[in-house]
């Protein structure tokens, strides 16, 4: 059991991060209770806004020696619960912690404080001519959060997710200890990855205060394929060939027309075509006109000979924008157009994305429910919704349960596994037990044990 | 219904380098595409088309490689269109520009509606369209957000002004000024651009038009001259509201006001 906060603590907070960085009682907006995930939320018993790594040390030890439990937040867009501070205690924001200390350009990295938001990096990083890869669709998560649930986004075809992008973390371990994993280098082979081990743990190892990150150049030139099928599964049958005829996308995404619908009601702005009912798009970059015109031409060719009626070319800054807009207000659009939804983001091998999106289909069929999907198909991660309309809390409740079962096993058969890039936090923890058994559990247990003692870093969440 | 949309080819980038002793936009080596406005205007005029039936066709005025625009436009749904491109024309302001698109229309086939953009993001004088229909002799719209009805000759169009939303009837010929963002404009067919070629594109110089007057044509037509071109200064100013959450949106509330953005 945890101790509760008392008077004495909240004083002594304030004096390691001041009178204002922390707040308790009704002085806490509802908003930090939960994430983006519905249906679970706690208060903290004290919001503390943190300022810098030494701050967090000093919070740290306080909370250690106390046994107070402590969860980390960022923009609190997470879709899995691993925000919420379930055992109540100290909420550590880390949002004000948003600078980008430094960019090398001889070592191609960029340093920046966990609360630099992923739209303020991809920016940054495009102002001065370099890329930096990882891409999901929630562009105001902070990097610290994408370095907690390893994000991946839609550029994972070609370039890999947030992991392949980590040099270097600065992180404050639970009893307050600063520790300096990783560092500046491309090779590395000295002992156990403390820094891998961080990367996707959701908060539950320490707490990250600043990231050294890989950068690639820019690539000059980027050029989009909007190709519409007659239907879901004509369009999800092509992906697989896309990949074997070996032009590299950075992305291929899938949408059907109801989602489009979705988003144009949601955005209030059309989507440059909706006449069919699937699509793919597909994103190929490179340096040379030549180049980006052979990959798209392959690829393009390629649709047509399997019974695409077209491939339209998105070309410009705004042709992109039209359609790369609505791509990234599915997942809103969606949840605009239900009363309720929650999401199954499984991730299964590439050559078997087609088996597990016509399985949703027939899933929603038997059910009787709306199971909306888009996502990365070339990948292999899904993000498929189940939309609880109309349904009363029993049936929803039944449904939800019964179709995320099917789901996860029709996933795990496929090869795949439980989190593609969302994590596990506290909503899909009977999932990944489900999946991994007894063996791996204990050892994750034991990896948490070994971090952190007391167990007071994001409690209840992942492997507990 | 025959259509024709005046389109132009602008930098493909909107960080365009100005060349600091000219003051000349840099455009060699640069990427190019169709003035983005331009594009709602040839959508307007493609689902006119659509719902009416008749024929798209574009032309624009540059250099020869603007041939690559007309291609697009075709790859867009246009059936065909014209470059109008000679040395003479270089150095146009808007009025030599209208001028020389006047001569150049005046030698294609008949057509009941000219398209413009309302602007290019080159120029950004938003005039070509209205001086054109002057020196046609023929109706002028700006503003247009929506062509509601085709009857008898006539368009009924809704059009925007500075305060106030005007429908007006007006007689074909005319010339339309499509507003921005009145539609998102279609994407171009990889299936079409296979069977495109330049020859599909006809270009037309100062010796096929009816006034071979030099002086109304190019620099020497203009009426204006460009005296220097810079880029405006980057403002990075920004303004911080704290307080209570009720403070916080009076703040914003009173700001967004005073912008007159509400």
């Amino acid at each position: 059991m945890y101790n509760r906060i008392t008077d004495a603590d909240i004083a002594a907070l304030r004096g390691i991060v001041g009178e204002s960085a922390v707040l308790t009682g009704v002085e806490i907006n509802e908003d930090y209770s939960h994430d983006e995930l519905g249906g679970i939320s706690r208060m903290p018993e004290a919001l503390i806004r943190a300022h810098s790594t030494e701050e967090i040390s000093a919070v740290m030890k306080l909370a250690y020696a106390r046994e107070i439990p402590v969860t980390v937040r960022g923009s609190g867009t997470g879709l899995v619960g691993a925000a919420v501070p379930v055992e109540g205690g100290i909420l550590l924001e880390t949002t004000g912690m948003n600078k980008i200390l430094e960019l090398d350009r001889d070592n191609l990295t960029v340093t920046v404080q966990p609360g630099v938001l992923l739209m303020e990096l991809a920016a940054f990083a495009e102002e001065n001519d370099f890329l930096y890869p990882p891409d999901p669709g929630e562009k105001s998560a902070t990097i610290g959060g994408n370095i907690s649930t390893n994000a991946g986004g839609m550029r994972a075809v070609k370039y890999g997710v947030t992991r392949d992008y980590v040099r270097a973390l600065t992180v404050v371990m639970p009893d307050g200890e600063i520790m300096e994993l990783g560092a500046k280098v491309a090779k590395n082979s000295s002992g156990y990855s403390l820094k891998d081990l961080i990367i996707g743990s959701e908060g539950t190892l320490a707490i990250i205060t600043q990231a050294t990150l890989k950068l690639v150049p820019l690539p000059k030139i980027s050029v989009s394929l909007l190709v519409p099928f007659p239907d879901m599964t004509s369009a999800i049958e092509a992906v697989p060939q896309i990949i074997r005829s070996k032009v590299t996308p950075t992305a291929i995404e899938y949408m059907s027309r109801d989602t489009i619908l979705f988003s144009e009601n949601y955005l209030g702005k059309k989507f440059p075509d909706t006449k069919s009912d699937a699509y793919i798009l597909m994103t190929f970059d490179g340096n040379t006109d030549e180049q980006v015109e052979a990959d798209m031409k392959t690829a393009a060719d390629l649709c047509l000979s399997i019974g695409a009626p077209d491939a339209y070319i998105v070309d410009t800054e705004e042709r992109k924008k039209s359609v790369w807009s609505a791509r990234g207000a599915f997942l809103e659009a969606i949840k605009a157009s239900t009363t309720e939804m929650d999401e199954c983001d499984v991730v299964v091998p590439g050559s078997h994305v087609d088996a597990f999106i016509k399985f949703t289909h027939e899933l929603a069929k038997e059910f009787g429910v709306r199971i909306p999907s888009f996502g990365h198909a070339g990948d292999g991660n899904l993000h498929v919704y189940i939309c609880r309309d109309n349904l009363d809390d029993d049936a929803w409740k039944m449904t939800l349960d019964a179709c995320f079962d099917r789901m996860y096993k029709k996933a795990e058969e496929l090869g795949g596994l439980v989190s593609g890039e969302h994590g596990i936090g506290y909503a899909k923890k009977e999932y990944l037990k489900r999946q991994y058994g007894e063996y791996p559990i204990a050892l994750m247990q034991g990896i948490k044990q070994v971090f952190d003692k007391k167990n007071i870093l994001n409690p209840g969440k992942i492997c507990f | 219904m025959n259509i024709l949309v005046c389109i132009k080819q602008v930098p493909g980038s909107s960080n365009v380098e100005v060349d600091p002793v000219t003051g000349v936009l840099k455009r060699d080596g640069a990427s190019s595409k169709m003035n983005p406005y331009d594009l709602y205007a040839l959508e307007l005029a493609l689902s006119l088309c659509e719902k009416w039936g008749g024929e798209v066709t574009t032309v624009t005025m540059g250099p020869p490689q603007a041939k690559a625009v007309i291609l697009e436009s075709v790859c867009m749904g246009a059936s065909g269109g014209t470059v109008l491109s000679d040395r003479k024309f270089a150095g146009a302001d808007v009025l030599a520009t209208a001028y020389t698109l006047s001569q150049g229309i005046r030698q294609l086939p008949p057509f009941d509606l000219i398209i413009c953009g309302k602007q290019t993001t080159d120029g950004d004088t938003a005039q070509v369209g209205a001086e054109l229909a002057e020196y046609l002799g023929i109706s002028n719209i700006s503003g247009v957000l929506s062509v509601d009805d085709v009857r008898d000759g006539k368009l009924l169009v809704t059009a925007s002004l500075d305060n106030n939303i005007v429908e007006e009837s007006v007689k074909m010929p005319c010339l339309l000024s499509a507003d921005a963002d009145i539609n998102t404009p279609r994407l171009p067919s990889y299936r079409i651009r296979q069977s495109v070629s330049e020859e599909m594109v006809r270009v037309i110089s100062f010796a096929d038009f009816s006034d071979q007057d030099e002086k109304h044509y190019g620099l020497s037509g203009s009426a204006t001259q460009v005296e220097r071109i810079f880029p405006p200064e980057k403002n990075t100013e920004k303004h911080s509201i704290t307080g209570s959450a009720a403070e916080q949106a009076e703040g914003i509330f009173s700001l967004i006001r005073e912008r007159k953005l509400i």
